[in-house]
This record gives structure tokens, sequence and C-alpha cells, in this order.
């Protein structure tokens, strides 16, 4: 790994500290073709022997060679089972997974390694602390974490099922009251009217850091000083964040985060939760079994402390080993590059995009908070349809309403193109993007 | 791209046929793709019963790619004024072509225009746009035939498809 990454960076870290991020964007040279030599899947072809243009990492992210060989070396020399067994084997699996919380945890700003839990993903992340508060309701948990009639629940209108649904049915289950910030014409929080949505009723308040479809990055540290006020939780869905750019969630403040590796170069089947300890030592657990358990009689057990009271059952290791890779692989490029990189991206592709007669960006139209999602409708096209032609030149994009239904519904559009990048994604990339929207234009005859 | 979306289904897509909400009708159902959020709302309207039964009208209002709205199109030339037993034919031929990854090619005797979307049953994702408005007819007819709703009947020998029944509801035209 380190020969792989050695050299990438070219006096970026030093231009960022002198010039700030905006100068630096042109003197910011990551070696892309080295980098993209680490991602095996680029090399292929697609559709008859096209070149793969990959620009759905917003959905999942392709996996470089040393996340892979991680995997690899560690199924075939250490796999066992974790936080069990006397031998050799449980030791050395045991020390490489909790090496990897180690990691991953300073790679998000968090001190404490025992405030990260693995999970399969941010959705499990999200759906742990949402039934851990549900369960707090009826078990007699300390009042900040029980919800009823009158308590209500705060999102916002462009999330992700993810950060919606867990939330609809703690709501529905607790009898509390879901309400959501609304999302203004140019694509970001109406934060209008937040004095009254966040009031001595609010219990949680959990919203995306940056948003999965109109790329929008929100304003943390306002929504959590508002709902810390209030004495209110804050969960962050750092889902599109993390993977694209320094995340300190110590600095943020908030109480809860979570993200999925899948998404940051890393594995599927693993994610991470956030929580802040004095927190997660008094909740109740989500899914009860082994090795959460501090003992156990026959009627009646008493639980671990965080994080293995909410990491029921034998976990997945070869993954965590794998997501310790990737954030071992992004730090050797400098998440600062990695973002300085992605918003030339972003840039590129908004500018190339919006000279195209008939696109309309469903999104902030420059990189002001704002990151790397970049959706868009077609005039007369359907997005199933542009993406379509897209996938016929071999380029991957999403499309449909990303699960943002409740988001594309406020737009008033059905369904969106979106493209979505990585550091591995380059400038010529985005030509080919253009040129296939203007070619969907001329295929279905409006452009 | 040519062969794949031919000019019929262009041509269905720009002018569909039958398109619009009309009355009489005897259901209305309301069909959903989730994946895409594209939604079709389909009246049929049926005259006789069992074996005799016709298919008199089949009106929509829906909203979705070319692909799902030139299927749609394609089906109401298909079935309206057809008995029912030969309509259901048709989305059995239609449904097996679609939803056989491109190893049935479809008799064009029986799908006449619905021939013209066969390319699309190699790419799973589009099949569920072009068996969008079929499924609501044949969720829409079962429901007609039974006289009361079926809501978890919908798409259910078809697991290809995740079209799924969207709040659907029996409504009596009195028109």
């Amino acid at each position: 790994m380190t020969g792989v990454v050695e050299g990438l960076l070219r006096g970026v870290v030093d231009d960022l500290a002198q010039s700030g991020p905006a100068a630096a964007v042109h003197d910011l040279e990551l070696d892309i073709p080295a980098i993209r030599a680490d991602f095996p899947i680029l090399e292929r072809t697609v559709r008859g022997g096209k070149p793969l243009v990959y620009l759905d990492s917003g959905a999942t992210s392709q996996r470089p060679v040393p996340v892979i060989d991680a995997e690899q070396e560690y199924v075939t020399t250490h796999n066992s089972a974790v936080h069990r067994g006397a031998h050799q084997l449980a030791e050395e699996a045991t020390d490489a997974y909790e090496s990897a919380r180690h990691r991953i945890a300073t790679f998000v700003g968090v001190g404490d390694p025992n405030e990260l839990i693995f999970t399969k993903n941010a959705t499990e992340g999200i759906n742990l602390v949402a039934y851990s508060l549900g369960n707090a309701t009826f078990d007699g948990s300390a009042s900040r974490f029980r919800l009823g009639p009158g308590d209500e629940v705060l999102v916002t209108e462009m999330e992700h099922h993810a950060n919606l649904i867990p939330w609809q049915e703690l709501c529905r289950r607790t009898g509390a009251t879901l309400r959501w910030i609304p999302v203004t014409d140019d694509f970001r929080l109406d934060l209008a009217q937040l004095d009254s949505l966040i009031a001595e009723r609010t219990k949680v308040v959990s919203f995306t850091h940056q948003s999965n479809v109109l790329g929008t990055v929100n304003p943390v540290r306002q929504l959590v000083d508002a709902a810390h006020a209030v004495g209110a939780l804050v969960v962050l869905d750092a889902c599109q964040s993390v993977p694209h750019a320094p995340v300190d969630l110590t600095a943020l403040g908030v109480d809860f985060a979570a993200f999925s590796g899948h998404k940051m170069l890393g594995p599927s089947g693993i994610g991470c939760l956030y929580g802040r300890h004095d927190l997660l030592a008094q909740m109740p657990p989500f899914l009860t079994g082994g090795s959460m358990i501090e003992q156990v009689f026959i009627d009646h057990a008493t639980y671990a402390a965080p994080p293995a009271r909410f990491e029921a059952g034998v976990p997945m290791t070869s993954q965590a080993v794998g997501l310790g890779a990737a954030v071992d692989y992004l730090s050797q490029l400098g998440m600062d590059a990695v973002a300085a990189w992605e918003r030339r991206l972003v840039d590129l592709a908004l500018r190339e995009l919006t000279a195209i007669d008939g696109v309309r960006i469903i999104g902030p139209g420059d990189t002001t908070a704002r990151g790397g999602a970049v959706s868009f409708v077609v005039d007369g096209i359907h997005a199933h349809d542009v993406g379509q032609i897209l996938d016929d030149r071999g380029i991957a994009v999403r499309v449909g309403h990303h699960c943002a239904w409740p988001l594309h519904r406020r737009l008033g559009v059905a369904a969106t193109v979106r493209a979505s990048f990585a550091v591995y994604n380059t400038p010529d990339e985005i030509h080919e993007l253009a040129d296939g929207v203007r070619a969907a234009q001329q295929f279905f005859g409006t452009g | 791209m040519e062969q794949l979306y031919q000019e019929i289904i262009l041509d269905h897509h720009k002018w569909p046929h039958h398109a619009g909400l009309r009355e009489p009708y005897d259901v209305e159902v309301q069909h959903v793709n989730p994946t895409c959020g594209d939604e079709i709302t389909l009246r049929v309207a049926l005259t006789g019963r069992g074996v005799d039964a016709t298919v008199v009208d089949v009106s929509y209002d829906a909203l979705g790619c070319s692909v799902s709205q030139a299927s749609t199109s394609v089906m109401t030339d298909l079935v309206i004024d057809t008995p029912l037993v030969r309509a259901l034919g048709v989305l059995a031929e239609f449904t097996a072509m679609m939803t056989s990854r491109g190893t049935v090619t479809g008799d064009e005797d029986v799908l006449g225009d619905g021939i013209a979307f066969a390319g699309f049953a190699k790419y799973p994702s589009r099949v569920k746009c072009a068996l969008l408005g079929w499924m609501a007819f044949k969720d829409a007819v079962a429901q007609a035939a039974s006289g009361s709703p079926e809501p978890d009947n919908s798409g259910s020998d078809s697991p290809e498809t995740s079209v799924q029944t969207g709040s659907a509801r029996t409504e009596r035209g009195t028109a």
C-alpha cells in the first residue's frame, strides 16, 4: 500500500495550508492515472467493449487493490471469530477487528474507539438509534431517550429513505410526531422557521450532512447548536460526506453519526455508527444475543458496555478489516486532496451540463457548500431513457428518485439522472457524460 | 440504440394511444414502480361475465419513461375491444417475453407492436418499465372479475417485476 500511493501528492498539503482550498485547486495534482491503476474494475469494458465510465460512486464506490488484499489476507491467514476463543487465530482476528475500529474512529475525528459501533451499513446504524430509543421508551430508561405523544422528531425534506423511515416508524410506535425542515427552491434547507421547528418538545433532530441527490452540504453546527439548546439528540447521516471530505465528528458536535463502508472505497456489509459514549452507555440495546452481554441467567441478562452492547453476534470481520484498509488508503491520499479533486470534477460537471440547452441541475449550481452528487433532468426525456443511452456508451449513472422520493415530490420531478464522483474519476469522464447527454437529446429528438 | 428503441416505441411514446382517464369504468387501480417512482392510474371497463367477458375500454394517466409509456399505449391497442380471455393470453405472452432475459422472442401474431419491446428484456431494470401498465391491467381485471379488491395479487406470478399495488381501490363508475 505504501508504495502504491507514495508520491501521489505533489506539494498538495503545503499548497492547501498556504493558499487555501480555492487557490489550491489549481496546484492540486493527485496522480489520477496511478490512483486509477489501483482500481482493477476501472480497466474493464462494458456493453460491447466500451471503457467503463463509472459515475455512480454515490450509490457504491469501487475498491482499490489494498482493500481487496486486506480482506483476502485476513481470510487466508487470520480468519476466526472475534472476541471468542483462546487460540492464536482468535487473538489475531480480534486484533485486526479492533485495529480497524481504532483507525476508522481516528479517520472521522473520534478519539475513543469505543464510540464507534460496527453495523452492516448506515441504514442499520440509524435504525439502531431509532430502535434503541423505542426500546428506551418502554423500559424506564432516562427520560431524554424516551418518546411519547407530544414529543417530536425533526428530519428534513431532503433525507434519504434510510434517515426518514426509521423515524416515521419510531413516531408511529411511540405516538411522537414527525416534523421536517422544508427545502427551498434553491435546494437548501429552509431555516427561516427553525426556531419553531426546534423547540422544547423536540427530542431528536436527524439530518443528512450532504444530500445524496442535491449535493447540498447542510450547516451542521447551526442545527447542532439549535438542537442542543433544547436538549434534543442530534443524528447525522454522514454517508455522502465522510467518503469525500475531511469530517471531524467530534468537532461537528453531533451525538450520533452513521456512514457506510461501501461508499468510501471499502467493502459492502460494513458500516459504522458513532455515538457519544455517555449516551451509548445509558441506551438499551437494539439487537440482542451473544457478545453483547455482561451476565446471563435463564430469565434475564445484563448488558456489556458499548460498543459490545450494540454488536450482537459474530460480526463481519473481513469487511471491517477491508474498511480499515480503505481509510488507510484515503488517509494516505489525504482527504483535503480528495475533496479538492472532487470539487474540481463537480465544478466541471456543473459547467458542462448547464451549458447544454434543456438540462437543468437539481441542486446548487456552484460548488459552494456542495459535494459530489450532480443530479439533473433533461427536458422531454425521462431519466431512465437518459440512463439507457448513457449505459449504451459505457457510462454508469443512477436514475430514479435515489431513495429520496419525498424530495423529488417537493421539487416536482418524477426522477432525475445522478452522476456522482470519487477520487478516481477524471475530467475526460465528465466530457463523456456531457457528450452522452447530447447524444440522448439527439436520439430522442429534443436537442 | 436504434435496434433497442424501435421507431414503433418512440412513436407510441410521442403519441400515446387511448391516454387519459375515461368513464364509465369498473375498476381503477394505481401502480407504481418503486425503484424509479413512475406511476400509473389505470381504469378498465368490461362487459359480460366469465369467459364471455370483453374488455370495452382501458384508460390511463401515467407518469414514466418512454418504455413504460409506449408499452402501456401498445397494450391498450391490443386489449381494447378484445375478449378478456384473449387479452389475458396476450398479457401472458408479453410477460413471458419480457421476463425471459431475451430467450423468448415472443409471437408477433399475438403481440403485434408489443414485439418491439423484446430488446428491453435483456435489461432487468427496464423490464419493470415495460410491465408497469400491463401489471396494472392485470390487477384491474382480476379485481373486476372477482368484484372486489385484491390488494396482494399484483405481479404475484411475475417475480421479475417489483411493480406493486399502491393503494389499489375499486370504484364502480356511475356515469
